[in-house]
């Protein structure tokens, strides 16, 4: 067993619509995170919400996590996938905390359509301290072999945006 | 020592279930409970989907009788179904052991209601085990056969939707247990409940009870968290998790067996505490029974029985705050996807201004903007019931209008004793019942059912045709017809059906578009070439 992080609690939310891989992208982050030996609790609703409604999964890590939610205005990093879905989740912000919106995304940049969950995982990946071959691990192993390449690259296409999220 | 794992709490009992020595797991989906048996499947365990909660309570009964170890899962609304094995097993006791693994959804994520099962633990007589997090899932898992085999009683392991779906660290304990093998020992007087014999059994439940008391006295699964003596919180499940968060400086009792609860311990706990609270999640399930015992704890105020607790909501009831919660965002409401065959068949439904007694699936979201084509839903299998009370006593115009409308698995769970009433007590003008068939369990991630022709590993089965059962019951008009490429007969059908006095059902049969793709790979024919199965 790896060495626990002591690192203070750190909270990330994916919000988006029922369908758009919010819970693939929120599986991947939490195994990369509790590959680096942080102590992690990812928290989601399945059910009706993933039809088409509202879908948002919290991930917390640090040292040891207790509530699965983040509570209002601790979020560091909000990843929204659907811009309609912004407001909504604005108060969970921290002040200081960082938004990445999928309309910083060039849709026809991205090798599919449906992979914008995973380049959104690499545009948070430029603010958090884990190996990129991590990263690339966890995604391979979240998808059938038909979609590893396509899916590391669209990471890498969110990896290497200029401007990769917005401090509030 | 194994590794540990970033498990949720359902597949955290899954995997304490297998390590346990469980020889069957048999339950039926339900949002927040479905990933235990497809996960429990996955790691090799014998598990299977029951046409509803009942008949899986009463397999997993037989199997404990046998001598073995058995668990149920189910949704909270689903211990209802199977609240008649409940009762009385609780009185027969079992053999071998027998867990029913119950995820409530306090907030209604996904669900009818939001009835606190523990409610059932005391009126039922049966422990209750609550984890808070995914290693208690595992460890309570463990724990709830092993309190089950001792005392040959049926224990209740209690989820939440926040346990079940959060995914955290579990480090699994090696030491897996050997099953003993099963054995039949006649027992008449202890399983065959008359009233003789139950009486006798029933003062043998309550000395079971008072020694599961004694025992979670002292060797329970209860801790105290220390902290500042003034502040002295008592709390159980995932509440605990929000209450240390909330409140990091106070004295916690955390409880995991909430029934039969150890008063002494609690008592002892609040003697002195200068400021005492109960952090639970739904009913004050705990206060009432501390208070009843003496224990001076407050209620909270009654909005906090309402939608699941939250750090912010927990420290609101430490520090007494009245104030107005901030309402939270609704967000966008689901709907059903675009062209989803329901839909077609609830566009017709709302053009004849049907009134719509519904059911519960995918379809229920019809209820909602743009189409609002379902004017009831109660519970799993009321539609047909309930559709035929309106045509009793409606007068005719409105009557006519009635139109029952029940899902696949649905209508195999709870439908087949409405068309026996339908049947056997048919309205003056008749009746009509359809079934949308998208050969799939769909909302809570399209599982089998009797109808699809596949069990939960998606093996083949006997196939359950439901426009056969319904004609063999004695419908008079039982017609098949495909929602989107026979949308103009399915029309037709239905308003010639509403029109005679007669009894007509009409199966709508087109697979759901998410689960199209896996249908047709499992109902590809087996590859001859090499002999296997071209399914996948």
């Amino acid at each position: 067993m790896k060495t626990m992080k002591t690192d203070p609690t750190r909270n990330i939310r994916i919000a988006g619509l029922g369908g758009m891989g919010i819970l693939t992208s929120s599986q991947v982050l939490a195994e990369v995170l509790f590959e680096a030996g942080y102590d992690v609790k990812k928290a989601e609703v399945h059910g009706m919400a993933q039809r088409g409604g509202s879908v948002a999964s919290d991930i917390r890590f640090g040292r040891h996590i207790l509530s699965p939610m983040i509570p209002d205005g601790e979020t560091d990093f909000l990843l929204i996938l659907a811009s309609e879905e912004i407001e909504m989740h604005r108060p969970a912000l921290r002040p200081g905390g960082v938004l990445i919106d999928a309309r910083a995304f060039d849709a026809a940049a991205l090798p599919n359509r449906k992979s914008l969950n995973i380049a959104m995982l690499g545009a948070l990946s430029r603010h958090l301290d884990i190996p990129v071959d991590a990263w690339h691990r966890a995604i391979r192993a979240a998808f059938p072999e038909k979609l590893r390449d396509l899916n590391v690259q669209a990471f890498e296409t969110g990896r290497n945006l200029p401007k990769p999220g917005d401090t509030l | 020592m194994s590794h540990r794992q970033l498990l949720s709490g359902n597949e955290a009992v899954a995997l304490g279930a297998l390590h346990v020595g469980c020889a069957r797991g048999t339950g039926y989906p339900g949002t927040p409970s479905t990933e235990i048996l497809e996960r429990f499947d996955e790691l090799g365990g014998e598990a299977e989907w029951a046409p509803n909660e009942k008949v899986a309570a009463e397999v997993a009964l037989g199997v404990a009788f046998a001598g073995v170890r058995a668990m149920v899962t189910m949704k909270h609304v689903g211990l209802n179904v199977a609240a008649d094995v409940l009762f009385t097993s609780a009185y027969s006791g079992v053999q071998g052991a027998l867990v029913f693994v119950v995820a409530d959804d306090p907030g209604l994520a996904s669900s009818q209601d939001e009835q606190d099962t523990r409610r059932y633990g005391i009126a039922a007589g049966v422990p209750i085990i609550e984890p808070a997090d995914s290693q208690e899932a595992y460890d309570y898992t463990r724990l709830a056969f092993t309190v089950s085999a001792r005392w040959k009683t049926p224990v209740i392991l209690r989820l939440t939707t926040r346990v079940s779906h959060t995914a955290a660290m579990v480090q699994p304990c090696d030491a897996a247990e050997t099953p003993p093998r099963p054995h039949f020992v006649r027992d008449i007087p202890g399983r065959v409940m008359i009233p003789g014999h139950a009486r006798i059994k029933h003062r043998a439940l309550r000395s079971k009870l008072a020694e599961i008391q004694k025992w979670n006295e002292t060797e329970g699964p209860n801790r105290i968290l220390p902290g500042a003596a003034a502040v002295g919180i008592v709390t159980c499940g995932v509440a605990s998790q929000y209450a240390r968060e909330a409140a990091p400086e106070a004295t916690v009792l955390k409880l995991g067996m909430t029934y039969p609860l150890p008063f002494q311990t609690i008592l002892g706990f609040l003697k002195d505490k200068a400021k005492r609270f109960v952090i639970e999640e739904n009913d004050p399930f705990l206060v009432e029974q501390i208070r009843a015992a003496g224990g001076d704890v407050p209620w909270n105020p009654e909005a906090f029985r309402m939608g699941e607790l939250n750090v912010a909501r927990v420290k609101r009831i430490l520090t007494h705050d009245a104030s107005p919660e901030p309402v939270a965002p609704r967000g966008k409401p689901p709907c059903l996807c675009p062209g989803c065959p329901h839909a077609y068949v609830f566009e017709i439904l709302k053009k004849h201004d049907c009134i719509v007694a519904g059911d519960i699936g995918c379809y229920t979201l019809a209820a909602l903007p743009p189409l609002s084509a379902m004017d009831s839903q109660i519970c799993m299998g009321a539609s047909i019931g309930v559709g035929l009370g309106l045509r009793h006593v409606l007068p005719e115009a409105e009557a006519r209008r009635v139109v029952s409308v029940i899902g696949d698995s649905t209508f195999l769970h709870s439908g087949l004793t409405g068309v026996a009433e339908m049947v056997w007590n048919p309205p003056p003008f008749g009746h009509v019942l359809i079934v949308l068939d998208n050969q799939t369990t769909a909302m809570t991630g399209q599982q089998e059912n009797p109808a699809t022709g596949r069990r939960l590993d998606h093996t083949p089965s006997p196939r359950i045709r439901i426009e056969e059962v319904i004609a063999a019951m004695g419908v008079k008009n039982v017609l098949t017809l495909n929602p989107v490429r026979q949308a103009v007969e399915l029309d037709a059908a239905l308003v010639k059906a509403l029109q005679t006095n007669e009894l007509t059902a009409i199966v709508a049969r087109q697979p759901c578009l998410l689960a199209a793709r896996q249908i047709r790979a499992a109902e590809q024919p087996s590859c001859v070439a090499c002999g296997t199965g071209a399914g996948g």
